[in-house]
């Protein structure tokens, strides 16, 4: 499956010019010919041969959960902007554009899945319970970390580009030998065995281009590795346009690899689950890795360390705003009589504590100790760290001392 | 003279090159019209042209590599890295190819490309954007490397790397891009050429070997010394391959005591190097062991304790302490 949805034509002469004139008016924010859609901008839902049936399984209480997720996450994207505006964060990555792309795939995934995100996927990390004051805690500079990941198999944020690529499709293959272990070991027929688990993992557009990611496509291809590469193609890495690093739809890559690439509308939340629940499925079945290209725009700025004035057009962000993940489900949920201003007051007043929590626990947020660093460096004893860690007291001491004698004088 | 920042500084030496220079040309992530996250090619794009000043993929490794083939077609290619932290993915090809091509083809072939990394810490940020992995490429024969650490050194040094016909890392302050300066772009360039150490200021009681981001905080701390009646030579490596151990090595037999200081970590670290030839070099004038102030050992940690990490001007007066104290 997923060929019917891949452009066949794009290696041909004539099909490959088609094609760039297709993504060029993709890239104004036409939707791609080619590109898996049910939930269109304007509320109505459509049909796919192949997604409709996993779109059928979501009733209205989920629906309205996949609304109020995309609400929170971005009520809590609009909080964390202003904290970093406070200076109360270094810098913040805003996911705003991104939510049905990142609601609908993490709500695909099932706890005994693993995730591998990048640094923006915070609506991600609220499928998966991530404490969203702890996500802070690295753009707050406390932790180059912040949560564990054992406890959610959501993995720390990496932020150099696609190196977690690569770790996704070993951990899968981990996966799959475990559960080759346990077939041995006859756990299936008794019963006791793990349910079956898949990896997911987020890259950009502009990560595309990093040969981590070819690698990993190869990793996973040739050992069949149970894993999902679940590109946000947002549009821009930075300021540098998607046709800079690819000049086809990314889904397509895959078929060079050998496996299924397939291209979402990733402000579709529907479509979206649907897709990653199809490759979710099939890469827990022992059918090997799948690529997802969400479709999708970043409405804002890169961080809030950039300025996209400098290098697009804000006719281009109004273009995308048009095709809102929130509203267009808003639309069809108050159509269907699925929900009514009662849920999107509640969905807002919840957004409202949600960011009261998130500014409370910031304040609050303990400083760290340079000690700490010591002390996580290695594992095991080590006679630098710790000769080290011997002068840095030995010196703080000699400060602590100047400050009282200072105190003691006034 | 004219006054500038030292970003300002890098971008008129570009400027300069690319005017000069038909087949220099810039590569990197997001430098076209964004200008770089540091708005170090502000405005090249517009003048030059997107042949001349290209927004290359998200690669690294693509970067470097594609740099070494135009170089050995001719052309001299001056690379951005975003970050210290993100040179990685390009290491492979800096160490193992850039490097390496002179020598491999019995001096037959040159790769005069130029790479521009912003380095150190000090800026607040998050993880892989306040490194100083010099030490590392200092290691690898056959690059050379160098950092500014003001705006006239930082105009001529990009030019004389360009022009150099080995591969050159430039290390760029990142946390003094706003530091300003006067620039004499009328001169002739360096007055020595960029692998020369500076004496930044005379002294007579002991010598502090700084570079790149610390050498506004060794002349402060020789300042403060001077309060105590010490007088501090102030050296300002500039080139951290190679070395210039001459000017070191006299400064020491002058005033007899050497503190390195550097933010990177202390261990492996060029520190560490200086410290070895120093000791070969002129063992008999020291009056006390060389010391060595550094980052620890351990990744750079978080922003919020970065300034526990990064050696201040108090680190280095405890270090004058210590030289002292034998
Ligand atoms: C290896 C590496 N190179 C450069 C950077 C600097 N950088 C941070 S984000 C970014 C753009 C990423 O674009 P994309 O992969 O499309 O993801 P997006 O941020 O748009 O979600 C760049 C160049 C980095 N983090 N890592």
């Amino acid at each position: 499956m997923g060929a019917t949805h891949l452009p066949s034509t794009e290696f041909d002469g004539t099909g490959l010019d088609d094609q760039l004139e297709a993504e060029a008016e993709a890239a104004l924010g036409e939707p791609a010919a080619e590109m898996v859609q049910l939930l269109g901008p304007d509320g109505t839902l459509g049909t796919d041969s192949v997604f409709s049936k996993y779109a059928e399984r979501l009733d209205a209480e989920k629906l309205r959960g996949f609304y109020a997720d995309m609400a929170a996450i971005r009520r809590f994207d609009q909080e964390a902007t202003a904290l970093q505006r406070q200076g109360q964060l270094a810098l913040w990555v805003p996911l705003t554009g991104q939510e049905a792309a990142q609601i609908g795939s993490g709500r695909a995934s099932q706890p005994q899945d693993y995730i591998f995100p990048t640094y923006r996927e915070h609506g991600v990390a609220l499928t998966r319970n991530v404490d969203l004051a702890e996500l802070l805690r690295q753009f707050r500079g406390i932790s180059n970390g912040g949560w564990n990941p054992k406890d959610t198999n959501f993995h720390l944020y990496t932020l150099v580009l696609a190196a977690q690529t690569p770790h996704a499709v070993g951990y899968a293959m981990g996966i799959q030998r475990d559960q080759r272990l346990a077939e041995a070991n006859g756990l299936a027929e008794s019963g006791t065995a793990e349910p079956k688990a898949a990896v997911m993992v987020y890259f950009g557009d502009g990560a595309s281009s990093e040969g981590d990611v070819h690698e990993s496509m190869v990793f996973a291809s040739s050992y069949n590795a149970p894993v999902v590469f679940f590109c946000q193609n947002n549009h821009w890495a930075i300021s540098v346009p998607t046709a800079v690093q690819t000049r086809i739809p990314l889904s397509n890559r895959a078929k060079g690899y050998g496996f299924p690439g397939i291209r979402v509308d990733g402000n579709d939340v529907i479509a979206v689950h649907a897709v990653t629940e199809w490759a979710l499925e099939h890469a827990r079945q022992g059918n090997g890795p799948v690529l997802i290209e969400a479709f999708t725009y970043r409405v804002g700025a890169h961080t809030t360390a950039d300025d996209p004035t400098k290098y697009r057009e804000s006719s281009e962000e109004a273009l995308w705003r048009a095709k809102d993940p929130l509203d267009r489900l808003e639309k069809y949920l108050r159509s269907e009589g699925m929900a009514d201003d009662a849920f999107f007051e509640q969905v807002a007043a919840d957004g409202n504590e949600l960011a009261a929590y998130i500014r409370k626990s910031t304040y609050e947020s303990d400083t760290p100790d340079i000690r700490t660093a010591f002390a996580n460096t290695y594992v095991e004893a080590h006679p630098l760290v710790a000769e080290e860690l011997a002068w840095f007291e030995e010196y703080s001491a000699g400060f602590v001392g100047e400050d009282t004698a200072e105190g003691a004088g006034n | 003279m004219t006054t500038m920042t030292i970003a300002k500084a890098i971008n008129e030496g570009l400027r300069a090159t690319l005017s000069n220079n038909p087949k220099s040309l810039l590569m990197g992530e997001d430098i076209g019209p964004l200008g770089g996250v540091y708005r170090v090619t502000d405005g090249l794009i517009a003048e030059f042209g997107a042949d001349r000043v290209v927004d290359t993929p998200l690669a690294e490794s693509g970067i470097v590599g594609t740099a070494i083939g135009l170089a050995l077609r001719g052309y001299l290619p001056i690379c951005e890295i975003q970050f210290d932290g993100f040179v990685f993915p390009g290491f492979n090809q800096i160490t193992t190819q850039l490097a390496k091509m002179h020598s491999r083809s019995s001096g037959n072939l040159t790769v005069p490309v130029v790479i521009r990394i912003p380095y150190g810490g000090g800026i607040g940020s998050i993880e892989h954007h306040s490194e100083s992995p010099e030490a590392l490429f200092a290691h690898t024969a056959g690059l050379r490397i160098i950092t500014p650490s003001n705006p006239h050194d930082a105009y001529w040094m990009i030019q004389q790397a360009v022009d150099c016909q080995d591969p050159v890392i430039v290390f760029e302050p990142k946390r003094r891009y706003w530091l300003k300066g006067e620039v004499d772009t009328e001169a002739a360039g360096l007055a020595e050429n960029p692998f020369k150490a500076h004496v930044v200021r005379e002294g007579t009681d002991a010598t502090v070997v700084v570079y790149g981001p610390l050498v506004p905080v060794a002349l402060a701390a020789a300042n403060a010394a001077a309060e105590d009646g010490r007088s501090v030579e102030v050296i300002d490596l500039r080139s951290i391959s190679p070395i210039d151990f001459d000017t070191i090595e006299a400064s020491v037999k002058k005033t007899g005591r050497l503190i390195v200081a550097h933010e990177a970590p202390t261990f492996g670290g060029i520190g560490g190097e200086i410290a070895a030839r120093i000791s070969e070099r002129a063992f008999h004038s020291l009056e006390a062991p060389v010391i060595r102030v550094g980052g620890f050992h351990m990744p750079y940690p978080v922003a919020k304790v970065e300034e526990d990490y990064l050696p201040d001007i108090d680190r280095i007066l405890e270090a004058l302490d210590r030289t002292f104290a034998y």
